[in-house]
């Protein structure tokens, strides 16, 4: 067994209430940043540990947080971004539900560094149950002198609050989350400027995922290096991975990064291997608008070598025979899927969830859904996997926000490793369309 | 012609109020407009689970916006109905993690024993069926969330009749103080 950072309690009885979470080491973060070090130095062990965000871009923490501007008499903010929606993804609403201070403390630690007096956390309304358990451990850490005025004697102060979104999975882009929290329609912004320098409120403000603010409180107790001693590379400390889709155990796993992908699939200490008896098919690894690979390339890279869970190692290859961690959202499928009706469905998401301001986007997802639509159900043609292939280049570069990447990858992977099963529906249409059809015949690997 | 009396002005209930006011206070002063998702939120939750243009005036009044602000926000979120619903909403999760587990069988098995098509309600009023997209809690597919609670793992017909019988067994619908709706089986602690 790997070390756990942060779920190393999560089924203790009574975590989720601020006596037991205390109990078990709770707050120490806290206490140490408070008393014992500057908001810099928090900064700086938060870039020693390499900690890269959590939520899919796998950007260097502490390097987003030194770029957050400072003027003078202007107050700033730290939003966490708990619009969970990343089909796949379902670590952070188990991170908060049963572990909500471990959330806050890292809230509090976080919002001491970049001397923000006033944070949120932004949670999909959705999960408004989710949204009473974090309101009510805010109670109890605000009871305890752990929020509001003069937090612990050390002259800093903090005012903690949970805002709902209302059903939007561009919410997820920082930009849009923070339109949302000022009670707009959640439209991403031009950018620059960037949050960090006009972002809430147009002040200067961060955004991070729960999971990456949670790491932030292991980091500060133990020091950045060790953190950075999990790990691989540049891959460091532990990650939270939602495992679903054909697996015989789904769920959370929290790994070091570097377990072997066919280790983290096959081991019964993870997923179990794929359920009913049945052969792996494909893989998406990291949320679904990341490539989806199939069997021979998810368990070794091009060159031969496991597959490791790491950012570099997922990627190697590029986009041609690699994909990316993401956000960590692991969807197996088994031999019986159909690649294609799972294409279509993931492109219904995405034009479903366009907020149809930039162009490209607004009408490609909907040419995607609509083609995908007619291959799937037998009255496509050969021309129209090109078309697909070539709505899916247009889109992507030319919007304001990455939704229109994570539209135009899933389709692009699909069809370069998968063209026979497209073929096989403009020239089997019948055989396709049955109920439980799938194509068993190779994919590309190349 | 008969004459039409107007409709009676919707007005939040007292434990609304408070709630609202509670809300406010957590954003600066001038920017009070950033309470609108939470107050649509709670003005579905008072007025039968959706949002009339009356109520959307009403949550204009409450925060000093004009009513297009409320109107174009409403519009673009899904979570709020802008027509009238059933007195179970079930969401249906149709996203691909879903629907590798089944959620086309169990959409299909909801709309022949509630009689309600999706998009639609059951003739009797009882069930409205709504597909959404993920709902984040992909692997205890497939999911359908009723108000704030999730049922997961509804891949036999026993736990789609344990699901509607619980609904059916709901005698009114607490508003405020907030209902206590209990936890999915995935997020229980021990």
């Amino acid at each position: 067994m790997g070390r756990k950072l942060l779920t190393e309690h999560i089924n203790v009885e009574g975590i989720d209430t601020f006596e037991v979470y205390r109990k078990h080491g709770g707050y120490r973060s806290v206490e140490k940043a408070l008393k014992t070090m500057t908001p810099d130095e928090v900064v700086e062990e938060v870039k020693k540990s390499g900690l890269r965000g959590r939520g899919g871009a796998g950007f260097p923490t502490g390097m987003k947080w030194s770029f957050l501007a400072k003027p003078e008499g202007v107050p700033r903010y730290l939003v966490c971004n708990a619009d969970e929606s990343e089909p796949g993804t379902f670590k952070d609403r188990q991170l908060m539900a049963k572990l909500p201070h471990l959330l806050i403390e890292g809230m509090i630690t976080g919002s001491y560094a970049l001397g923000a007096r006033t944070s949120y956390i932004y949670i999909r309304g959705e999960l408004l149950y989710v949204l009473r358990i974090l309101e009510k451990a805010i109670a109890e850490a605000y009871a305890a002198g752990f929020l509001g005025e003069n937090i612990l004697g050390s002259g800093y102060s903090l005012d903690l609050h949970v805002h709902p979104g209302a059903g939007a999975y561009i919410c997820g882009e920082e930009t849009a989350l923070l339109e949302s929290l000022e009670g707009k329609r959640g439209n991403p912004r031009n950018k620059p400027p960037f949050p960090a320098v006009q972002g809430l409120y147009a002040r200067p403000t961060v955004v991070n995922n729960v999971e990456t603010i949670a790491a932030v409180v292991p980091i500060i107790n133990d020091g950045g290096d060790e953190y950075a001693k999990l790990g691989v590379g540049k891959s460091t400390g532990t990650k939270l991975i939602s495992a679903c889709g054909h697996l015989n155990k789904p769920g959370i796993y929290e790994i070091e990064l570097g377990v072997p992908v066919e280790e983290f699939i096959y081991s019964d200490e993870y997923c179990g291997g794929i359920w009913k008896g049945r052969d792996l098919k494909a893989v998406v690894a990291g949320g679904s608008s990341v490539p989806i690979l199939p069997k021979e390339l998810i368990l070794k890279t091009a060159a031969g070598e496991n597959r490791l869970m790491t950012y570099e190692s997922l990627s190697d290859g590029g986009f041609v025979t690699g994909t990316m961690l993401g956000s960590g959202g692991f969807i197996a499928m088994d031999e019986t899927t159909c690649i294609v009706k799972n294409t279509w469905n993931f492109s219904r998401f995405y034009h479903h969830e366009s907020c149809g301001q930039c162009s490209p986007c607004r009408e490609g997802t909907g040419w995607l859904e609509k083609v995908l639509h007619r291959l799937e159900h037998g009255h496509g043609s050969m021309h129209d996997i090109d078309l697909i292939v070539s709505v899916a280049k247009q889109i992507e570069g030319n919007t304001i926000c990455p939704l229109g990447e994570a539209a135009a990858w899933p389709v692009a992977a699909a069809v370069r490793h998968f063209r026979h099963e497209f073929e096989w529906h403009v020239t089997n249409p019948k055989e396709a369309t049955m109920p439980g059809a799938a194509y068993r015949g190779a994919p590309v690997l190349a | 012609m008969e004459p039409t009396t107007a409709p009676t002005k919707p007005q939040f209930s007292p434990a609304a109020q408070a709630e609202i006011k509670r809300l406010l206070t957590h954003y600066p002063e001038d920017r009070s407009k950033s309470a609108l998702l939470p107050i649509l939120h709670i003005a579905q939750a008072e007025f039968g689970g959706w949002v009339s243009p009356e109520v959307q005036d009403l949550v204009a009044e409450t925060l000093g916006i004009k009513p297009i602000e409320v109107y174009e926000v409403s519009s673009f979120y899904t979570q709020y109905n802008l027509k009238p619903v059933g007195k179970h909403v079930l969401e249906i999760c149709r996203t691909g993690p879903c629907m590798l587990r089944g959620s086309d069988e169990l959409t299909a098995h909801l709309e022949r024993i509630t009689g309600a098509k999706v998009g639609g309600t059951s003739p009797d009023g009882t069930f409205t069926l709504k597909e959404v997209e993920c709902l984040a809690a992909c692997g205890f597919a497939p999911i359908v969330q009723v108000r704030e609670k999730y049922y997961e793992q509804l891949d036999t017909p026993e736990a789609v009749d344990a699901m509607l019988s619980e609904l059916k067994s709901l005698v009114h619908r607490p508003i405020l103080p907030w209902e206590e709706t209990g936890l999915p089986n995935s997020l229980k602690n021990y």
